[in-house]
Parts: structure tokens; sequence; C-alpha cells
């Protein structure tokens, strides 16, 4: 039977940074275990399991991650799709359960990164002896680098700038993107899962290393390693178990996917925004509930170049007002829609395909008033945002649980 | 003068330069790699449609890390020429913000790359300000 009552019934990330001594196994199947201890269940309760690790996609984590958890012999998924390859995890769960194929699922993303450097567009081919056209373009020689970038802060920090030419800006575009990397490293310091806990001064953050203008390093998301997933359960199922399983869990009022629909401009350089707005506009319709209903956001801020920009795509703010937005201060943990008060991508850190269910870790956390020194007070309604360049978006939006 | 090849197929050489794009004759799309159908409409009928030379300078980055083998800091960005984005690099200007500005108006440029064993020489392109 069909179901539309979808809740998180247990959820867990590891700590992101350095993890030498373990592999992503290892990770997938901590987190894995938090997840299902903190929703009183085991892996006999699971129906599906839905596993993500974007690096090593052809190795086939769910069934890994079975063997040394528990082997049921359930469906298992391993999806992969960029950055977004844990919200699809995730979605790929709820749709299991949403079906009404089981009423119980688990989805796990995980990512060793720790020392992985610069992570580009990877279509530089070796250069031969003579010139030869190559692939869709008839290249002769490597594109990137000759015709424009394909490196991640490259490209995000294109789409930073472009805002600002089509919403012009009067100040110095540098300062600004670097002043919301400032408010993202000081959110890190309640965060003891954040890989980087330090705040950092403008001066420190202008001053750092310069990867593409205008991101320095630390307005870059931090390579690192990490995992985090998740237990889904019908409405119907959950009604059967314990009270205190019951009070804890998340209903999930939107789960949402969208790719980039053509836009003129799409493929010359990847277009974040539409699909963005695509998934907001879904999502709010599914959830019935409005941006100004939203007591905190977490948004993918791979670059702090990106955090502007979804500011508008989520409808934040007024179309064209995302400067002003962040300028009021709102976006702040004290402010109107706190932004990624877990220190956002930039300092929490981004193993790839754990970030799409970390971010809604955070939100669920807040929602049930487990966050700590960092908590938000009565938050009881919010959304998680990633994006995989290529691309997809994933939104989630999360309500309280009932009291 | 050695025989000369583009970078890519869609940079067509000569007295005056121009990029070309494959353009779906059903909703006027353009695209610069080999196609399979409009990503837009899903037709499958393209004709050649030239591109003006000169645009505006929409967003840009400069590149500090590349990876190997690519000389930095270079400027990476999209050029609006008359509706049409191209991706480009902005050469033939300092690569610094007080140098390089959303919005600057540019146009089309070549240079040479290299020299294969055969002795062609490879070109590519790029936006220069127009000063």
């Amino acid at each position: 039977m069909a179901n539309d009552d979808i809740w998180i019934l247990g959820i867990d990330m590891t700590k992101f940074g350095k993890h030498p001594d373990k592999d992503t196994v290892d990770l997938a199947a901590e987190a894995a275990m938090g997840a299902l201890q903190d929703g009183g269940v085991t892996m006999r309760d699971m129906g599906v399991l839905a596993a993500g690790n974007l690096m090593g996609a052809a190795a086939g984590l769910g069934q890994q991650l079975q063997k040394q958890i528990g082997q049921t012999g359930i469906p298992v998924y391993n999806v992969a799709n960029a950055c977004a390859t844990g919200a699809t995890a995730l979605r790929t769960a709820i749709m299991a359960v949403k079906a009404g194929e089981t009423d119980m699922g688990l989805a796990v993303g995980v990512e060793k990164l720790a020392g992985a450097g610069l992570l580009s567009g990877g279509t530089r081919k070796a250069e031969g002896n003579t010139w030869t056209p190559h692939g869709r373009y008839g290249a002769v020689a490597p594109v990137d680098g000759r015709i424009g970038t394909e490196t991640m802060p490259g490209v995000f920090a294109q789409v930073g700038m472009e805002y600002l030419h089509d919403h012009p800006y009067d100040g110095e575009p540098f300062q600004l993107f670097a002043r919301i990397s400032e408010k993202n490293h000081a959110h890190s310091t309640l965060n003891p899962k954040a890989a980087y806990q330090k705040r950092m001064t403008l001066e420190e953050i202008m001053g750092d290393v310069m990867i593409a203008f205008p991101n320095t390093r630390p307005m870059c998301s931090a390579n690192c390693d990490g995992a985090a997933a998740a237990v889904v359960v019908s409405g119907e199922r959950l009604k059967s178990l314990s009270k205190e399983q019951q009070q804890r869990a998340v209903k999930v009022r939107a789960s949402v996917l969208t790719s980039d629909p053509w836009q003129e401009a799409c493929q010359i350089l990847p277009d974040v925004n539409t699909l963005t707005r695509m998934a907001a506009e879904q999502a709010y319709e599914q959830a019935g509930v409005g941006p100004e209903d939203l007591d905190l956001v977490e948004l993918h801020d791979c670059f702090a170049t990106a955090e502007l920009v979804h500011y508008d795509n989520l409808m934040l703010c007024k179309p064209g007002d995302a400067v002003s937005l962040f300028e009021s201060g709102a976006t702040s943990r004290d402010g109107k829609i706190p932004v990624n008060v877990s220190g956002g991508l930039e300092s929490k850190g981004h193993p790839i395909a754990a970030t799409g269910i970390a971010n809604v870790w955070e939100i669920a956390t807040h929602l049930r008033g487990e966050a700590g020194d960092r908590q938000i007070k009565g938050a009881k309604v919010g959304l998680a945002h990633v994006i995989g360049l290529g691309s997809a978006c994933g939104v989630h939006i999360l309500e309280k649980p009932a009291a | 003068m050695p025989s000369q090849v583009p970078l890519v197929e869609y940079l067509e050489l000569g007295e005056d330069p121009r990029l070309v794009a494959n353009e779906c004759t059903e909703c006027g799309a353009r695209f610069f790699d080999r196609r399979n159908a409009c990503a837009s409409c899903f037709g499958t009928s393209f004709r050649k449609a030239p591109v003006e030379s000169t645009g505006e300078l929409r967003a840009y980055t400069i590149v500090s890390f590349a990876a190997p083998g690519i000389p930095t800091p270079f400027v990476a960005g999209v050029v609006d020429c008359d509706g049409t984005s191209v991706r480009a690099n902005v050469i033939n200007c300092p690569p610094d913000p007080e140098h390089v500005k959303v919005g600057m108006k540019v146009r089309l440029a070549t240079y040479p790359i290299g020299t294969d064993d055969n002795g062609t020489e490879a070109i590519g392109f790029g936006f220069e300000p127009i000063s």
C-alpha cells in the first residue's frame, strides 16, 4: 500500500575529520549501527538498504556494509549522484517506503576524502605528439584550463560572481563572500562533529591561500572522512513502536530530488540555480509550508560563493535580495533564519556521499532539541539542501516530533 | 606558414576566426559539442550557426590551483555573446580583479598553443578586453 506518511526513526553521523585507522566500511558501519540504535531497531527490521560512496561507486558499499553489520537478503541500491549521493540514498529509501514495498529502510552515505586535494572535472587527457581531435568537442588538446575551468572552486566562484553580475553589487565581492565564510567558521566552534572548529577572522580568511578568486582555502569545503545514516519508517509502522520511539521520530514533510532542466547557458557553466529553485518549490508545496516557516536551514555551501545564491534559490529572500539578506544578519545563528549552524561544508567538512544525510541529521537533531550548545531554541521546521554538480539537487523538509 | 588546426572543432580559423555552434532547427538552442539530439526540445536536426565574436563577461574566476600542466593564474569565465553563452578564458589581460570585472566588454581572440611533430600548429581561443 502506498504511504505518504514518512518519518525518520533513527539517524546518526560520525565525527567528520581524519579517520586514518578506519576504512569506508568502518565509517559506514559506525553511522548505520548508530542510526539503528538511535531508532531502537536492528538490521532485521530493515526492508531496504540504499548506500552511497561516490569515490568507490563500483565497489558496492551496500553489500560490503551488510557483510559487516547484517546480511538479511533485502534489496540493496548502491547509488551515486555526485555531491547529492547521500540525499539520493535517503530519497531512495523513502521512495521504497512510500511505494509500500516495505515499511522500514536504511540509508547510508560515506566518503574517505582526507588529503584528497583539489577535485576537478577530470576530463584532462595526456597530450600526444600529433594534434588529433578527440571527444565531443573534437579537441586536439585538453580543454580544462584553456577553455575555462573544470575545477570545483573555479566553477562555484563563477556561480557567485554571476549572481553579482545579475544583481549588481556596489561592494567588494571578495570581502562579501569571505564574510559568509567567517559566519560559518564561527558557527562551527559549537559543533563537536565538525572537522574544523576554529573561528577565523575576516583577515585570516582573505589572507589565506587563494584557490580560485574569490574563494580562498577556508572558503572551500573541507575534504575529510565521514559517514551518516538514517532509518526511515512509515507512519503506520511507527504507530506499532514504543512511545519513546514515536516521540523522537522526526516527520519528513518533503523529500525531493531534481536534475538540471535545460537552460540557455547550462552546458557552459553548470546551472545550480534552476534545479534548486524547482526542488525548493516542490518541497514547500509538498510540506505545505513556506520559507517563512523555517526555523533553520542547512544548505550546500560547498564554497562561500555558493551559499549566497542558494539564499535566493531556496527563496529565503526576495529574488535578487540575497546580499541584503546576508547583510541583515538574518542567516547567522541568532538571526531570523539561521543558515548552516553546523558550520557548513566549509568547516564541518564535506565527505561527499555523507553530506546529504549529515545535513538532515543536523536538522533532525535541532528539531529533537538535542543539539546541545548550538541548539536553535524552539526549532519546529527545518530544511536540508544539497547539490551535486552535473547536476542533482536534494531538498528535505523536516518537522519536529509530536509532543 | 605552417598548417593549423583549431583546439576544438567549433573554432573556425581563417581571416576572421569565429565560433560556430550547432543550432537546433526546431527551437534554436545552441550547443558546442557533437549532438545526439536537442536537450531542450529533443529535435534531431541541427544547422551551423556562427556566434557573435564580441560579448559581455557575465561571470569569472581567477584560478590559482589547477590540474598539473596548466599555467596559473588564469582567468576563466562565461561570455554572453548576444544571447549565446560561451565558456572561455579571458586573455591579453592581467589576471587580477582590478583588471577583470563582470560586465566588461570582450572580443574573441586566438593564440597558438604549440606545434606537433608534423609541424602543425594548434590554435586556441579566448576573449580579450575591448579597451
